[in-house]
């Protein structure tokens, strides 16, 4: 736990005893934990084992079978609103752009749906897109177009990303600029939630939530 | 890393300059990819010019069908373009970013359908007096007839969405798109009609623009909520 969050222990977000379905299968079984400022939380699980769900509830994009979820104290009911929404930036498995937009189009409207007031030019030079910035997304490899998606993690600051996945198709390069965005997101006293195959690098200390399979 | 993080909470998103931004990118898109924008006017064309040719081209007996030939090529050309209007955002993933936005998600259907409205309704609007002409309207009747049609299509456009969001999550929703919309199209088509007829006889239609506003009106206020809470539903 960093510095600034210590005098402030109240947590961003409290799960209690979440449930999700989907279909005939339970993913999440009285699932509780919460994240403090300055946490990172690493979903694993085998593939199907409800991380994207749980992720997606977390976002409020679905809705938990059972158990509550407060973020930034507040509970959610049926959606997370607003002020909630405002201080999330969620990038899923989709990149979220659209392939007839250039890079800096394609921010630039993500940028207004959010109201973020963070440089274009400096989310693409953090993400090393800023010779790419009026390529279509169409004409990017997989790893630009998933650096495109992760740039909007720059656009303006959010106390809480969640991440499916954030190091698909990304060069080992790009994995350790991510890890270091990251690491520089909860030294802010930011949390971060997110689910990955790969090992994250080693100066990230992550807590650990298992989701083990079909129960 | 250049970025400096700051816990002061950011204010939320203007609603002007997030429409400008929601409306600019829907038509840089349609701009980029024109002849996908311009089937719906071309099928307006084609049909509202073909028939004459397969029923007759005699001016008085044109003239009794030509309110409703307009008002079924409006309506039909109005259906074409609607699988467009969520499904590709649902696809690539920009829905999500959109249902998370801490906008109204009402409020950005109601801009997006706006958007398809400009890029698809507004230039049959415009086309319509160069086909009314050739359908035998006369000159004197086209501000009323292009009030009707303003009307009209914006109300397919504003129900058309409803639809497009229900079935945005389905693999070919091709035909249960026109089904479910058609029905509740009807009462603006009879009155659309109707008026077009008044219009060509040299009346003002006042009964049928208040009721294609009214019926507008209504479709405004309560349509981008059905949307939102259609979209929600698909994303789940």
């Amino acid at each position: 736990m960093q510095t600034q969050s210590l005098s402030d222990p109240a947590p961003l977000l409290q799960v209690d005893q979440l449930e999700i379905w989907r279909g005939e299968h339970r993913l999440v079984h009285d699932l509780s934990f919460f994240a403090r400022p300055g946490d990172i939380i690493h979903l694993k699980g085998p593939n199907g084992s409800g991380k994207t769900s749980l992720l997606r509830c977390l976002a409020g994009l679905s809705l938990p079978d059972a158990g509550t979820i407060h973020w930034f104290g507040q509970p959610y009911a049926n959606r997370v609103g607003p002020e909630a929404r405002a201080r999330c930036r969620f990038v899923g498995h989709l990149d979220g752009l659209k392939a007839g937009l250039d890079v800096r189009e394609n921010l630039r409207s993500l940028q207004a749906l959010n109201g973020a007031t963070g440089n274009i030019d400096g989310a693409l030079a953090a993400a090393g897109l800023s010779s790419r910035a009026t390529v279509l997304a169409q004409h990017l490899s997989a790893g630009q177009r998933r650096r495109a998606a992760l740039a909007r993690l720059h656009l303006g600051s959010a106390d809480a990303w969640l991440l499916d996945e954030p190091f698909t198709a990304l060069d080992v390069e790009a994995v350790a600029q991510v890890g270091t965005w990251i690491a520089d997101q909860v030294i802010a006293g930011g949390i971060v939630i997110l689910t990955t195959h790969q090992a994250l690098p080693a100066h990230l200390k992550a807590q650990e939530i298992n989701l083990g399979g079909n129960a | 890393m250049n970025r400096g993080m700051n816990h002061t909470r950011e204010s939320g998103p203007d609603l002007a300059t997030a429409a400008i931004a929601l409306l600019h990118r829907d038509l840089t898109l349609a701009w980029r990819r024109i002849g996908d924008a311009m089937n719906p006017l071309l099928f307006f064309a084609m049909v509202a010019l073909v028939f004459p040719l397969a029923v007759t081209p005699e001016p008085e007996f044109l003239q009794k069908l030509a309110p409703g030939i307009l008002w079924v090529a409006a309506l039909l050309a109005s259906l074409i373009g609607l699988s467009a209007l969520f499904a590709p955002d649902f696809q690539d993933g920009t829905l999500e970013q959109q249902v998370l936005s801490p906008l109204p998600l009402s409020f950005i259907a109601l801009i997006r359908v706006i958007g398809h409205w400009l890029s698809t309704g507004l230039p049959l609007v415009v086309l319509t007096p160069v086909i009314a002409l050739l359908l035998g309207f006369p000159a004197q009747s086209l501000p009323a007839l292009l009030l009707l049609l303003l009307l009209g299509t914006l109300f397919f456009s504003l129900l058309g969405a409803i639809g497009a969001a229900l079935t945005v999550s389905l693999r070919s929703s091709g035909l249960l798109l026109p089904v479910l919309i058609l029905p509740l199209a009807v009462p603006v088509l009879i009155f659309g009609a109707r008026g077009s007829q008044m219009a060509m006889a040299g009346e003002w239609p006042a009964g049928p623009v208040y009721m294609l506003g009214f019926l507008l009106l209504l479709a405004a206020s309560l349509g981008p909520l059905a949307m939102a809470g259609a979209l929600r539903i698909s994303l789940d």
